[in-house]
């Protein structure tokens, strides 16, 4: 068990490409954090960095107080699950989850009480003698989980484990990760372009978007006070309403002629209007004007998208509430809006 | 929470060496090696071919270009009687580029028509037609070459283009290839255009034929060096020379160097050299669809 | 068969008639024929041939020079197939871990394929020759006087030489393939369980390609047993005399050269037999353990 640091780590492809921009975190022992972006932002490559699949350009990474960079990935004390899992195919789930320590020079007796102990935990015992091909999608997801655990790492590596699964199954898998996790006490880095996975497994989340940090932060910050208007729109669903505003000479950000929100001090200019569909509640006295066009069920609540000042506006209101389509007024339920600049996207 | 904007001190004086990868330098150099070892003797074939034959005849194979490499391809070429008495190089190519295209196209129509039947009809024979067709993938033309030829020779074939083709295709590799491929084809394909009122000879014809343009491809650049290349047959079933092909020649380039005093090596050198060029240009400009043809052949 | 199979009558029967008549002529016919004739003693100036049941057979099997002939098939068939498979799998790991300049050298490793047999046995002349030989001389060298075609051994290594230089190529892209769908992520698990390349490679890569070096195992014995005919053809200069030769091409040598229809038959027919076995020994293998997935 271990902290991790990353020291200004950054990755450059040889055709030039940065797909990492020089990042600096820490991780603290024991900590589960999840790295999450869209497809492309460099949290694979961040991940396999740490991992040692691929070289670091830039920085100094350290696992515990060792500085890896040059280490080979099997020297780092890491596990790893893959994507697709990434079994052996010719070897049995019991050879499959012993490889590694065979190799370090584990005695024969050792792996097997092992293999047997986390064969136990991950209720994998019968299937022990089968071979990969043999098993579910589940099953084989398992003995990934059952392969990084044996090995007693310093470091769980997941890249996105449960991309594979079908709903239900991921959704018992997430917290049985999560679960096995805490039991274990282990650091573990996560990525996932799921932000519900991010919302529900983390203690922090770091969110990237083009090989940049845009926040880190544990889940509750990141949905309270996003750092961008790419967090505010990537994390939460249905995405955070922004809406374009200019700071007018009172000092607030108006969208319209009678529609305007209280902004901070110092904001000017062009701005975007942070808020959240279900920051919002249908009120006879409500002073936002909103046209309904089409409402969604979702079952325990609705969804209504429409117009605003001009622009598109979403609010979810509960199931109890009816709405027709047409006009609506709208009050701010809880929270402030967040303002954002509308050039920069940072939060003011 | 971390600042993330404020990297401790060391951060940018940690750039990691970097390392010479000599594991990576001995990858390359063996591949280097290996090259050469594939490169080298065809090379030497080819500079050699630029000597004349008492050079070649004295001093071996030449590294270096010479002077004689157009006088030694025109005559190889152009004149007759130089290992053969009645045809000269050209006849060669054009006789080998007959039997490169015809056993390959042959194969092919051949071996689509029986694919397409064995695997979108239904038939009463059909796996009867099947083994009948897949049991001449066990046994090479080399194996019945004698009774080939008596059969050949008894239907008056020999010195004919048919004698030399025909035989050749009787096998079944492009059919099994083919039956491959179609079976891949998604069902629904065959239910779409029969719905759309497409009978049996419009689906092979717009759609099927359309659908397998690269594994035609694939198993006509296959199909073109094997025939291309092959010898003991046209060595048998060809006596005339004008039938001769590059590399049933190649019997006759052998036989005038071991009976010369002073055999014409420059001479042999380029006309090996021209039957080794087409089917390898032809290799290494479809190579993609070549290694297609070759590894999914025997799946 | 497709599940929605067309129901015309007459139309497949149509298209396999092509096939189905040169197979029979070309292929039945021949092979038939051959069962037959090798029961048959043919008088050597063709007038008709008399009934001898096994005699060939026996004759042949009893003949040292046949079992000389299939000795040497053997021990041929054992090396070029070892060193061709041994060569170019150590060119294709190779291939495969590099990054920079991996198509070029694919290239550069594979073209060797489109050459002929006989072209390439007719530059191994040019290499081996006993006086201006490169090859010849660098082992003149070494003080081992190489005498192609005169010498039993030299010749055979040539043989086996040049045999195996025509065949790398195939087994090099076969390999390469093999070991291009290897997932990625399997080997960088591997990475991460085992610090040794070595070890890797034994414990994954390996296995993992076995399914690939059966079958080229198959291919490379049949190979070596009727491809390398031209090779042989060329390197004896189709002087045959006291050198080296292959089961095949001794069934040529004995049909055409000695006009022995029956015995030459006879030889044809345990050659099916082999390659029957071996087929059958291939599908068994397949069968029973080679596939992973």
């Amino acid at each position: 068990m271990a902290k991790v640091t990353l020291d200004g780590i950054r990755k450059v492809y040889p055709n030039g490409f940065e797909a990492v921009k020089p990042s600096s975190f820490d991780i603290p022992d024991g900590e589960f954090v999840v790295l999450v972006g869209p497809s492309g932002c460099g949290k694979s490559t961040l991940l396999r960095m740490i991992a040692g699949l691929e070289d670091i350009s830039e920085g100094a990474l350290s696992i515990g107080d060792r500085v890896v960079n040059d280490v080979d990935p099997a020297d780092r004390n890491i596990a790893m699950v893959f994507q697709n899992y990434a079994l052996y195919p010719h070897m049995t789930v019991a050879k499959n989850m012993g490889y590694g320590l065979k190799n370090r020079g584990v005695s024969k007796a050792e792996i097997e009480r092992k293999v047997a102990e986390a064969a136990e935990m991950l209720d994998l015992s019968a299937l022990l003698d089968r071979r990969p091909s043999q098993l579910s999608g589940g099953q084989r997801q398992r003995v990934a989980m059952g392969r990084a655990i044996v090995r007693n790492p310093d470091l769980f590596l997941f890249d996105e484990p449960l991309s594979n699964l079908d709903a239900k199954l991921r959704n018992q898998m997430r917290i049985e990760i999560r679960a096995l996790q805490r039991r274990l006490g282990v650091t573990a880095i996560y990525v996932t372009h799921d932000q519900v996975e991010a919302m529900t497994m983390a203690d922090r989340i770091i969110v990237l978007n083009g090989g940049v940090i845009e926040q880190i932060g544990t889940p509750t910050e990141i949905y309270e006070n996003p750092a961008s208007t790419f967090v505010a729109g990537f994390m939460g669903a249905p995405p955070m309403n922004l809406l374009k505003a200019k700071v007018n000479g009172a000092g607030t950000a108006e969208v319209t002629e009678g529609l305007s929100f209280p902004a901070p001090a110092g904001a000017s200019g062009d701005v975007l209007v942070g808020i959240r569909p279900e920051d919002l509640e249908i009120a006879e006295d409500g002073d936002m004007q909103m046209e309904v066009k089409i409402v969604e069920e979702l079952g325990a609540n609705r969804l209504l998208h429409g117009d605003l000042g001009g622009q598109e506006f979403s609010v979810s209101v509960p199931k109890q509430q009816e709405v027709t389509e047409g006009q609506i007024a709208l009050r701010i339920k809880s929270g402030e809006p967040h303002v954002f600049d509308a050039n920069s996207g940072r939060r003011l | 929470m971390i600042d993330i904007t404020t990297a401790t001190p060391n951060a940018a004086t940690i750039t990691p060496k970097r390392r010479f990868k000599w594991n990576v330098a001995l990858d390359h150099l063996v591949l280097i090696v290996g090259s050469l070892f594939m490169i080298l003797p065809v090379l030497l074939a080819f500079t050699t071919a630029s000597h004349d034959a008492v050079t070649i005849h004295r001093e071996g194979l030449q590294l270096k270009m010479g002077d004689q490499l157009g006088v030694n391809f025109q005559k190889a070429m152009f004149e007759k009687g130089g290992f053969t008495d009645t045809v000269d190089g050209m006849r060669m190519l054009t006789n080998s580029f007959i039997l490169g295209i015809g056993f390959a196209v042959g194969k092919i129509i051949i071996g689509m028509m029986a694919a397409y039947a064995i695997v979108y009809f239904r038939l009463r024979f059909a796996s009867f037609a099947f083994w009948i067709i897949f049991t001449t993938l066990l046994l090479p033309l080399e194996v019945r070459i004698l009774p080939s030829y008596e059969v050949i020779q008894g239907l008056g074939l020999t010195n004919t283009y048919t004698g030399l083709i025909v035989p050749l295709i009787a096998s079944a590799t492009a059919t099994f290839f083919f039956r491959q491929f179609f079976r891949s084809v998604p069902e629904e394909l065959v239910e779409a255009s029969r719905i759309d009122g497409a009978g049996p000879v419009k689906f092979f014809i717009d759609i099927l034929v359309p659908l397998s343009r690269t594994m035609i491809a694939a198993m006509f650049i296959i199909m073109f060096v094997f025939g291309w290349n092959q010898y003991l047959w046209p060595t048998l079933i060809t006596t005339e020379e004008s039938f001769f092909t590059l590399v049933r020649g190649i019997k006759q380039i052998v036989i005038s160097y071991t009976d010369a005093q002073i055999p014409e090596h420059g001479q042999a050198l380029a006309l090996a050299f021209v039957a080794i060029v087409p089917p390898v240009l032809v290799v290494i400009f479809f190579q993609s669809w070549f290694v297609k043809g070759l590894t999914e052949s025997d799946k | 068969m497709k599940r929605a199979g067309f129901t015309n009558r007459w139309l497949p029967v149509l298209l396999l008639v092509p096939q189905l008549i040169i197979i029979a002529v070309f292929f039945y016919w021949p092979a038939g024929y051959a069962i037959q004739s090798s029961f048959y003693l043919q008088d050597p100036f063709g007038f008709g041939s008399t009934f001898v049941g096994l005699e060939n057979y026996t004759d042949l099997l009893s003949a040292s020079e046949y079992r000389k002939v299939a000795w040497f098939t053997v021990i041929f068939t054992l090396l070029v197939t070892f060193f061709s498979l041994a060569l170019s799998l150590l060119l294709a790991v190779k291939a495969d871990n590099i990054l920079r300049g991996a198509k070029t050298y694919r290239t550069l490793l594979m073209w060797v394929y489109a050459v002929a047999p006989p072209v390439a046995g007719f530059i191994g002349i040019m290499m081996f020759d006993q006086s201006t030989g490169p090859i010849s001389n660098f082992f003149k060298s070494l003080g081992w006087d190489f005498t192609l075609g005169v010498n039993y051994f030299d010749t055979a290594s040539a043989m086996v030489i040049v045999s195996v230089w025509k065949q790398v190529p195939v087994n090099f892209i076969f390999f390469l393939s093999g070991l291009q769908s290897i997932p990625r992520s399997v080997r960088e698990a591997a990475l991460i369980d085992n610090r040794s390349g070595m070890g890797r490679f034994w414990d994954v890569t390996f296995p993992l390609l076995a399914p690939t070096g059966f079958f080229l195992l198959i291919i490379n014995i049949t190979y070596s047993l009727f491809d390398t005919f031209g090779v042989v053809d060329t390197l004896v200069k189709g002087e045959p005399g006291n050198n080296p030769m292959t089961l095949v091409y001794k069934v040529y040598v004995d049909g055409f050269r000695g006009n022995d229809l029956g015995g030459s038959s006879a030889q044809s027919v345990i050659l099916m037999v082999l390659v029957l076995a071996l087929t059958i020994f291939q599908f068994r293998l397949v069968e029973r353990r080679i596939h992973y997935t």
